[in-house]
């Protein structure tokens, strides 16, 4: 799921775009290839296909050709899952998608504490799959597929790796805590989930990034580096929408890194 | 030239959002906008119904000596409207672009109720960034 700005869509012609390829997909799908091909198969058979054979092939990709439009593209289980170029979505439709996950989600809570953590379960969920792609993808034609043991090379790899799976782009900076030895952090200068979202003065302490905090935790989970990730809004006068990723290990990581050094 | 100010009107001719630009019009207290915004919704719903030939978009601008009224409807009713000065020429791309900052900062954040009134900080930072900061 990489979401990419594509373009600047003007709202008109975007609606009127949507409407118009739901209408041309209908349409295909009302006419299901299997049943149309025979339909007409028996409507041309009378006429030519029964009587000369050299004119059937003809027939034949004519009908391939007509049946299959050049702009369709295939049903997202079909596709390639290592092709990550066409596998880009519309970043106006993740943005209506994640509003109304936090519109659904703050029904159901009480307090902002209660709201992020819903939303970081709701990226552990991403970030599990998100793992299983990203080893798929780099290792999966690989003679000796390798998996990261050490903290540092896989913090990098989700600075980059990770956040080029899922935002397009990596994060800005990463930081190791001065006062705390288990504590790191991922710095986001424009988050790109949180591009359009204004958070109330009332809830000012409130970070729809821990969506991502919780797509970090199952990436860290998975590749055996508990922890505990949280998401902080850090505004600089340049960039409003700063965030940080504060990712909290547990003593085992931090006995274990000790003990392969 | 001059841009006056910007009003958001929802469908159901409510002011969702008031803004003033520059000096030049009469000061008004918030329930005369409120007021002036539902006379509008409703001239508009007059004039969008006068054409003799088929439908009608309704009434785009409304001129006058001293200032113009450029009104944009949107496909789901919500209605911009531009207060600018008479010789003031591309309201309607600004207002395009009004619609455009509106659809992305507004309909996008899920603190945002629609048809309520526009209490989303980006909408101010980016119309300001367009018209320039409040008079």
């Amino acid at each position: 799921m990489a979401v990419v700005e594509k373009y600047v869509h003007t709202p008109s012609s975007w609606s009127f775009l949507n409407v118009t390829s739901i209408f041309s997909s209908t349409t295909t799908m009302s006419t299901h290839p299997r049943l149309s091909v025979l339909s007409t198969a028996s409507l041309s058979s009378a006429s030519e296909t029964r009587f000369s054979l050299s004119s059937a092939p003809s027939l034949n990709t004519a009908l391939g050709s007509s049946y299959k439009p050049r702009d369709q593209r295939p049903n997202i289980y079909d596709r390639n899952l290592n092709k990550t170029r066409t596998s880009e979505v519309s970043a106006s439709a993740f943005h209506f998608l994640f509003s109304e996950v936090v519109q659904y989600t703050q029904k159901r809570v009480n307090g902002i504490l209660d709201l992020e953590r819903r939303l970081n379960t709701l990226g552990y969920r991403i970030g599990m799959r998100v793992l299983e792609l990203m080893v798929w993808r780099a290792e999966g034609s690989s003679k000796a597929p390798k998996r990261e043991t050490r903290f540092l090379p896989a913090l990098m790899s989700i600075h980059t790796q990770v956040w080029k799976a899922v935002y397009g782009k990596p994060a800005d900076a990463i930081e190791k805590s001065v006062e705390n030895a288990d504590e790191y952090m991922i710095i986001d200068n424009d988050p790109p989930i949180e591009r359009y979202i204004s958070v109330p003065k009332d809830m000012k302490q409130l970070s729809c990034s821990s969506f991502t905090a919780g797509v970090v935790e199952a990436v860290l989970d998975g590749l055996g580096f508990p922890a505990r990730v949280t998401a902080h809004n850090t505004p600089t006068q340049q960039y409003p929408t700063r965030t940080t990723i504060l990712i909290k290990l547990e003593k085992s990581v931090l006995e274990r890194e000790e003990l392969m050094k | 030239m001059a841009i006056f100010g910007l009003w958001v009107i929802n469908k159901a001719g409510g002011l969702v959002y008031q803004r003033k630009f520059a000096d030049g019009l009469a000061q008004l207290s918030s329930n005369d906008y409120l007021v002036l915004a539902g006379t509008l919704h409703g001239i508009h719903a007059i004039t969008s119904r006068l054409s003799p030939v088929g439908s009608s978009s309704g009434a785009q601008v409304f001129e006058s000596e001293s200032f113009k009224m450029n009104i944009f409807l949107t496909a789901t009713g919500t209605k911009f409207v531009l207060i600018t000065s008479p010789a003031e020429m591309s309201c309607d791309q600004a207002l395009v672009r009004v619609y455009d900052i509106y659809s992305d900062t507004v309909m996008k954040n899920p603190f945002h109720t629609p048809e309520m009134p526009i209490r989303t900080e980006a909408f101010d930072t980016k119309i300001s960034a367009l018209f320039g900061p409040s008079g």
